[in-house]
């Protein structure tokens, strides 16, 4: 048997007002840290396409999957991936939210559109084969899980090799 | 499999709250201590001592597992620290009896802390790095994000209603206002839980547990050792654990396939045929409502889609056939990551050996389960217990 006694005299509650009113002092340190990524031959490619308006994938002849994102191995079947394929920028929602919290913990400020990830099975990659993108032109809680979406792409001159050169996938059906 | 029995024989764990005074080092010397005491055993009974931590963003410190050894009693023995996100706290006790089992040390003292607050205003931007940097950090997702994602994809396969999912957080902080160390409990309703605040569509406030500083700390011995110190050793008779492919957006999240593999692992090394059957007590980890039920089908405690009828039914209540979280879990406990893990180990633990004090469900259950998740929706911890 625990002493329930013991337990709570083993910490010391504080409020995050006592330490911004310095009732307990505290260091406050912001690391400025940055980082810049290679990405590798597979991801290289992808990014590469996403500029030219294109999503690649890479096929693996075992498990039949495109894998997207491509890799030069399949973590499945642990063996080369083969052909590199072009998919098409449809496919159906697989599941998402209705997000009223920013990435930070932070609310969406009244006005703002909530945020609407959600993962699209990218058509012709296999069953199950998502990616994780942006809904978007559609009213947050209009969106239902199973309906056809369609990749809306920034402008070429814009495009810089990245997942955000795909604004949002749009609803085209379902 | 030429492998040695291993017991837990002590216990301790802090009080758990958003924001604790006491440092990492200071909470996990906490609960070390504790569960020395509660043996009779000192530091010098101890061969070896691992360590649960989970990122270490959250502290800003790195070599975390360095900078809490002291806390943890580690000075000058052999020391290791593991972490797998959310699953950590059920890895610690693996991790523990892989050195007591092996044959290479007698006893081991497993620690695990975590200190969340240090990262303010809210630790959950620290997350955004474990997110594969160039495919999806650019989207700037959370964790509720994800978990919503695999909440709605739970729901949609199996037809399951938010106010069904509910009734977890209803019976867990119920639960947790007989537990000492409990940031969160109350009783509630399910209407508070709809009411509460709107995080992620399909997940309310209510649906998901604290953020929380606190330790935990258990003592392994092997046979001889745990005979001698206590009479009523708790054995560690299955263990299993299995990481998914951290491309959570390439398998369908409604059934967590490795957690099957983990429990299947941990079944067989037990000898365990029916697990819904043969497990009398279980704390499978709840962080998010759903996810209390979503373990119970991976861990074969019932069928796939099966799980909000024994809820709904009263079979996971603490007099229930099959009691489920009857610690009050994460959702009323509270979520010192690693330290949570492992508060569902000490709550099977205690159970076992009939010392749950006002949480104590009735039968004198002889076998017992833990399990953790984390990482990215990747990891399933599980622990099988017998006394």
């Amino acid at each position: 048997m625990l002493d329930p006694e013991r337990i709570k005299n083993t910490a010391t509650k504080l409020s995050f007002e006592d330490i911004q009113t310095k009732k307990v002092l505290s260091f406050k340190y912001k690391p400025n840290l940055k980082y810049a990524w290679d990405n590798g031959v597979a991801i290289g490619r992808y990014l590469a396409e996403l500029k030219n308006g294109r999503i690649i994938g890479k096929r693996c002849n075992s498990c039949k999957r495109i894998l997207v994102p491509p890799r030069l191995f399949c973590e499945l079947c642990w063996r080369p991936t083969d052909e590199w394929e072009y998919l098409k920028d449809t496919g159906t929602i697989l599941t998402f939210v209705v997000s009223h919290v920013n990435w930070d913990a932070s609310r969406v400020k009244p006005g703002q559109r909530y945020h609407t990830p959600a993962v699209i099975e990218l058509d012709g990659a296999g069953k199950d084969q998502g990616i994780l993108h942006l809904i978007n032109e559609i009213e947050p809680y209009d969106i239902r899980i199973g309906m056809r979406v369609q990749a809306v792409w920034k402008p070429p001159e814009e495009r810089i090799g990245a997942i955000t050169d795909i604004k949002y996938f749009k609803v085209i059906g379902g | 499999m030429g492998l040695r029995r291993v017991a837990i024989v002590g216990a301790g764990i802090t009080k758990f709250y958003r924001y604790t005074q006491e440092t990492p080092k200071e909470l996990a010397y906490e609960a070390a201590k504790m569960a020395l005491d509660s043996c009779g055993m000192t530091l010098k009974d101890i061969d070896c001592v691992v360590l649960g931590s989970a990122p270490d963003a959250f502290d800003g410190v790195h070599m975390k597992g360095e900078y809490l050894l002291d806390g943890a009693g580690g000075y000058k023995k052999p020391y290791m620290r593991h972490f797998v996100g959310g699953g950590t706290g059920v890895l610690s006790p693996i991790h523990g009896w892989f050195h007591v089992a092996s044959g290479m040390f007698d006893t081991c003292l497993v620690v695990a802390e975590e200190k969340m607050s240090s990262a303010f205003p809210h630790p959950a931007g620290a997350f955004l790095t474990i997110f594969d940097h160039t495919t999806e950090q650019p989207l700037f997702p959370t964790l509720i994000w994800i978990f919503a994602i695999e909440m709605h994809r739970f729901m949609h396969r199996h037809g399951y209603t938010k106010e069904q999912i509910a009734q977890v957080a209803v019976k867990n902080k119920k639960n947790a206002i007989d537990h000492p160390s409990a940031q969160l409990p109350g009783e509630i309703t399910v209407q508070d839980v709809l009411n509460s605040e709107v995080m992620a569509y399909p997940v309310n406030r209510l649906d998901i547990s604290p953020t929380s500083d606190g330790a935990a700390a258990i003592v392994l011995a092997a046979e001889h050792v745990a005979r001698r110190v206590t009479e009523k050793p708790v054995w560690i008779d299955g263990v299993g654990y299995c990481l998914d492919t951290a491309y959570w957006c390439n398998r369908d999240l409604y059934y967590p396939d490795y957690l099957e593999v983990a429990a299947r692992n941990a079944y067989q090394m037990a000898g365990i045929k029916e697990p819904s059957k043969e497990i009398h007590v279980a704390e499978p980890y709840d962080p998010f409502t759903y996810k209390e039920l979503h373990h119970m089908e991976g861990l074969m405690l019932c069928r796939r889609g099966e799980s909000v009828k024994l809820l709904l039914d009263g079979v996971t209540q603490r007099d229930g056939n099959l009691p489920c979280s009857p610690s009050g879990g994460l959702l009323g406990v509270g979520n010192p990551i690693a330290a949570a893990g492992l508060m569902k180990i000490i709550e099977i633990f205690l159970q076992l050996r009939g010392e749950a004090g006002k949480r104590q469900v009735p039968g004198k259950p002889t076998c017992g389960l833990a399990q953790a998740w984390g990482d990215l929706m990747q990891v399933g911890t599980v622990v099988v217990m017998r006394i």
